[in-house]
């Protein structure tokens, strides 16, 4: 099993294992399978036993290194590290050393986290199942065969394989919670502007969100606690401290209202066992007090439909900073705008170029208002029709990723098909809702149903912005009611 | 919206919209793969959105302003060390379009 972060921060706090320690355990990990599983770009051992010794020096001089005191984290390679290689899985930013951190770097840090390294994702967080890496995929520790989700692919699997016992990714249009769902851990989608974006680097800056990864609903709390709050360096952040969750985590469900949405469950697409696993969790929650009943979000369905025209419009344009002057990759030309365009062609992999052309095209003159501004137009009307749902209900429910874990290759044909996976967490992005993933039992894959583990199956709650409170409760009662089988995540020997 | 194909001679031009210097290759299979998921996209225009208006960003903020107070910026040197080329404590590129060398 990962090891939990409540439980290392209480035992190194209270001198009963030492940082070092902790820390060994999980090198000790990352040395047995990382070269199978490939969570990570870069393996921060050295700094990491440095950190370890510190914390381990605190508590011997009488300190309080804070709550996540001796606790191994991963990092996605999207977020700023100083001095240590970023590279968000590209060629244009391989070997750029940030000269300076993200605020959710300096928070962990600041609470006694020992970061052990920088996780794989899909090029620029685009990407759904990791395979998009310039440094090559990662796997899912359950399954080498299958991928890990994506685009915090590495994240996710760092903790499923007990690399690190939390993680932090970013999710854009369900790329924490997707990966979480995929390799049986819980992920979190916070509020968006609860969390700092600052030192993360910029894929879709109206959806970008940095949140937990962990291996239960209690350290994702925790975890979410120290990274949210306030931040003036990022003009997306709300003006308020970080929302209390494990105060309330054990006050179960009794009187909440709970909608099922149909469209994010009942589809076309949605593996039956995934939706079976929805209802599972919804009786359970039923018996713990709750009421639950269906709830039709009707405009949720063009999610996808809007957030293809919305998200590459803003990474074409948050993009256009690789372009060979302040940093990374350069490959001459006869003048600037030659440099420019052959740096770029060099340096971006497959799926970053078809997402720069896609926005290109969708912001141009011509078609501005039928593409983006049409897209625009619908991210209201889910807003609005998740308005009304919230009305009548405290969260809702809903599948988090249309199927288990799929085999390497099979989607990378077809772009569609693959951006089919973030069917059910984009809406939440485009609202800029909370939602998380909570592993829920398994099944075997639709598409190898002999030969292969049975693998992880994830259920997903959404709530309001600034609902995380209640959410947290939500998920903490379907962790109660989940399955034995849920309870894979961790050395997946 | 009616028409959702992209034509190649369009593909070439957004890729110098864009700055990228694609292949033949790469501009062959982009027109069909844009074409592909514009046509997806455009399912968008089933939604009457007649005086809906359109959302840029989630959060109802606006003009978020800093303390007007001097702050270290980030260190210089360490900032051109990440540059491809830098001289005299600025950025160095190529000569600009329409320059004489």
């Amino acid at each position: 099993m990962t090891d939990a972060a409540l439980s290392i921060a209480a035992d190194v706090r209270a001198g009963r294992r030492s940082a070092r320690d902790v820390l060994e355990a999980h090198l000790a990990q990352i040395a047995a399978r990382e070269s199978d599983v490939h969570a990570f770009n870069l393996v921060t051992a050295d700094d990491a036993r440095e950190r370890a010794n510190e914390i381990d020096a605190a508590i011997a001089r009488g300190d309080n290194p804070g709550p996540l005191a001796g606790v191994p984290i991963a990092l996605k390679d999207n977020l700023c590290t100083r001095g240590v290689p970023t590279t968000c899985s590209s060629r244009i930013l391989e070997g750029w050393r940030p000269p300076y951190d993200a605020t959710v770097v300096q928070r962990v840090r600041n609470a006694g986290a020992v970061a052990v390294g920088k996780t794989n994702l899909d090029e620029f967080a685009m990407g759904s199942s990791t395979e998009n890496s310039a440094f090559g995929p990662t796997r899912n520790p359950h399954d080498l065969s299958r991928v890990p989700g994506g685009s915090s692919g590495g994240s996710a699997a760092a903790v499923a394989a007990g690399f690190a016992s939390v993680a932090l990714g970013s999710d854009t249009g369900g790329s924490v919670r997707q990966p979480a769902s995929l390799c049986g851990v819980v992920g979190v989608k916070p509020t968006y502007g609860a969390v700092s974006r600052y030192g993360l680097i910029a894929f879709a800056s109206s959806l970008d969100q940095v949140g937990p990864f962990a291996s239960s609903v209690s350290d994702a709390a925790l975890l979410l606690e120290v990274i949210g709050g306030h931040d003036s360096c990022d003009s997306t952040s709300i003006a308020q401290p970080a929302p209390s969750l494990l105060d309330d985590l054990e006050r179960g469900v009794e009187g909440l209202r709970i909608g099922i949405v149909t469209e994010l469950t009942d589809t076309d697409g949605i593996q039956p066992d995934v939706k079976a696993a929805v209802e599972t969790a919804a009786n359970a929650l039923t018996d713990a007090g709750a009421k639950t009943e269906r709830v039709s979000v009707p405009s949720t369905m063009y999610g996808l439909s809007a957030y293809y025209l919305i998200a590459p419009a803003e990474a074409s344009s948050n993009l256009a900073r690789y372009d060979g002057v302040r940093y990374g990759l350069r490959i001459d030309g006869a003048d600037v705008a030659d440099m420019n365009a052959r740096t770029r062609e060099a340096g971006f992999g497959r799926e970053v170029k078809r997402r720069i052309m896609l926005g290109t095209y969708a912001l141009s003159a011509g078609y501005y208002d039928a593409f983006y501004g049409q897209a625009q137009r619908v991210r209201t009307l889910i807003i609005r029709d998740f308005e009304h749902a919230y009305e009548q209900f405290d969260v809702l429910l809903a599948a988090t990723s249309p199927t288990v874990a799929f085999e390497l290759g099979a989607k990378t044909t077809d772009p569609l098909t693959m951006y089919l996976n973030d069917i059910c967490t984009i809406p939440s992005n485009l609202a800029g809702h909370a939602a998380m993933s909570i592993p829920f039992g398994t099944a075997l894959p639709v598409d190898a149903p002999g030969g292969t583990p049975a693998l992880p199956i994830g259920v997903q709650v959404l709530a309001p912005a600034g609902g995380e409170p209640v959410m947290f409760r939500v998920g903490r009662s379907i962790e109660l009611a989940a399955p034995i089988s849920s309870h894979l995540g961790g050395s997946g020997t | 919206m009616s028409d959702h194909s992209i034509t190649r001679a369009e593909v070439e031009h957004v890729a110098r919209l864009a700055r990228l210097a694609l292949t033949d290759d790469e501009l062959d299979s982009l027109t069909t793969e844009l074409g592909a998921i514009l046509e997806h996209a455009a399912q968008v225009s089933a939604l009457d959105t007649a005086g809906v208006p359109p959302t840029a960003h989630p959060l109802p903020l606006v003009n978020v302003f800093r303390v007007d107070a001097t702050r270290p910026s980030l260190p210089r040197d360490e900032v051109l060390a990440a540059a491809p080329a830098a001289e005299g404590g600025r950025f160095r590129v190529p000569r600009i379009l329409g320059e004489a060398p």
